[in-house]
């Protein structure tokens, strides 16, 4: 069961990742009054980026986006075996610095400041992400996986501004407006590609693919609030997936991007007064 | 339909517009026309880049940008130069400081008319660009490149 699960993952991750990517567009056009692309642009955009010339200032570029990719699967991996999600949020921790690495491996400015910008996002969103898998220890008992969703009760009840502050922070890993700060996927910012500036053909393509793992992998996290002993919660978890990935869409359309300082502090802020609070409500009642 | 024509992105560069073109270029990502139906983005890097579109003449300080974004393009692309200022350099042509169309600095494959060029024929132009991206991803597979090209027409020359 758990191999068929990380298999499932392993393959099924970058299709579902391109189909959301793809749905996201389409909703996104509709909601600018346009027809928008057809439902599978991502898979066709994937097929064209491997079909073309990849020039690379840097060499080292493709190992390191490819290690980026391989470490996602790794985390996701981890998370859908049903082990450690501290050990799933670090390991996603450590492919992020393989972006980043990538992204300033070449002299392009535009790279390094979406490289450096990257990793203020980074410093933006980890304190909520440890303190969620603190939440979930001090929940359920445990930090694996398999144990969390067996409980009779889901930890949504135990742990609701945790899961607020989440949705907060998963704005920045969907790389969506407002904190689409170090990549954006529509052209009307500031500082368009920044990360992947210098990426070209194969290995923006490596990177698109490891960007379905992570949209994937966020939203396994997503569920685990949700699942508990009951199956039926499985059904309420994709729904919940559904409709927050509905909302971020519907946030990255209504807001512009902001400044890194305001995207750092309103983080900050928000981990404090959801994650902190829901922390300190667990500890009394424990 | 092939591989390239189902995901062109789009480079627009401006070498020396009067910007009448480059707001019809961008009229066509508006909802009216909205080419992002035809999975064509505006990408603003010219390593992911599939078709350049360059509206105005070529000057003098534009003529090395518009060489280097050319050559930052990854094989196989196309070049379309909007508004018969790109075409020919158009009322510029005779400046001091204006060298001409884009096709006096790098190849061209289609030229789009017009002042300003209207968006349906950017759109226009940026379909027959398709068919030329394709026949060149086709050359590619198939190992004819430029260069063999140019020594056939040199041998037979």
């Amino acid at each position: 069961m758990r191999i068929l699960s990380v298999l499932g993952f392993l393959i099924l991750a970058p299709f579902l990742g391109g189909l959301l990517d793809g749905i996201d567009r389409k909703i996104s056009a509709r909601m600018q009054r346009r027809v928008g692309p057809p439902l599978l642009q991502p898979f066709y955009d994937l097929k064209k980026l491997f079909s073309k010339q990849t020039i690379a200032v840097n060499n080292v570029q493709l190992l390191l986006n490819l290690s980026y990719l391989v470490f996602l699967m790794i985390s996701g991996a981890l998370l859908f075996a049903g082990t450690d999600i501290l050990m799933c949020l670090f390991i996603l921790s450590t492919a992020d610095m393989f972006l980043i690495l990538a992204a300033s491996s070449d002299s392009s400015p535009y790279a390094n400041m979406g490289a450096s910008r990257e990793l203020i996002q980074m410093m933006a969103y980890e304190p909520l992400t440890l303190l969620v898998a603190v939440g979930f220890y001090l929940t359920t008992g445990s930090f694996q996986v398999s144990e969390i969703i067996r409980q009779p009760l889901s930890a949504l009840l135990f742990m609701p501004g945790m899961l607020l502050g989440f949705v907060f922070s998963a704005t920045i890993k969907f790389r969506k407006s407002p904190f689409d700060l170090s990549t954006s996927h529509h052209a009307h910012q500031e500082m368009v590609k920044g990360l992947t500036t210098e990426m070209s053909g194969f290995n923006l393509a490596i990177m698109n693919i490891a960007e379905y793992y992570e949209i994937v992998l966020i939203l396994g996290i997503f569920c685990l609030f949700i699942i508990n002993r009951n199956p039926v919660s499985w059904i309420f978890a994709v729904a919940f997936c559904l409709f927050l990935y509905f909302i971020e869409i519907l946030v990255d359309n209504a807001c512009s991007r902001v400044k890194w300082s305001t995207m750092l502090w309103s983080c900050w802020t928000v981990t404090l007064l959801t994650g902190g609070i829901n922390l300190f409500v667990l500890l009394l009642i424990q | 339909m092939g591989t390239m024509s189902k995901s062109p992105w789009l480079l627009h560069y401006d070498a020396s517009s009067c910007n009448g073109c480059d707001i019809e270029v961008l009229d066509c990502l508006m909802p009216k026309y909205d080419i992002e139906r035809f999975g064509i983005i505006n990408t603003g890097d010219p390593f992911q880049a599939d078709i350049l579109l360059i509206t105005g003449g070529i000057n003098s300080q534009t003529e090395p940008v518009v060489k280097q974004l050319y050559s930052q393009m990854p094989e196989p692309k196309v070049v379309v130069a909007v508004g018969i200022c790109a075409c020919t350099g158009g009322v510029f042509k005779e400046c001091y400081n204006i060298k001409g169309g884009v096709d006096t600095v790098i190849p061209v494959d289609v030229y789009v008319p017009g002042c300003a060029a209207r968006p349906e024929s950017i759109i226009d132009g940026v379909v027959k660009a398709l068919a030329i991206l394709d026949q060149k991803q086709k050359d590619a597979k198939s190992g004819k490149t430029a260069e063999a090209d140019d020594e056939a027409g040199g041998t037979n020359g």
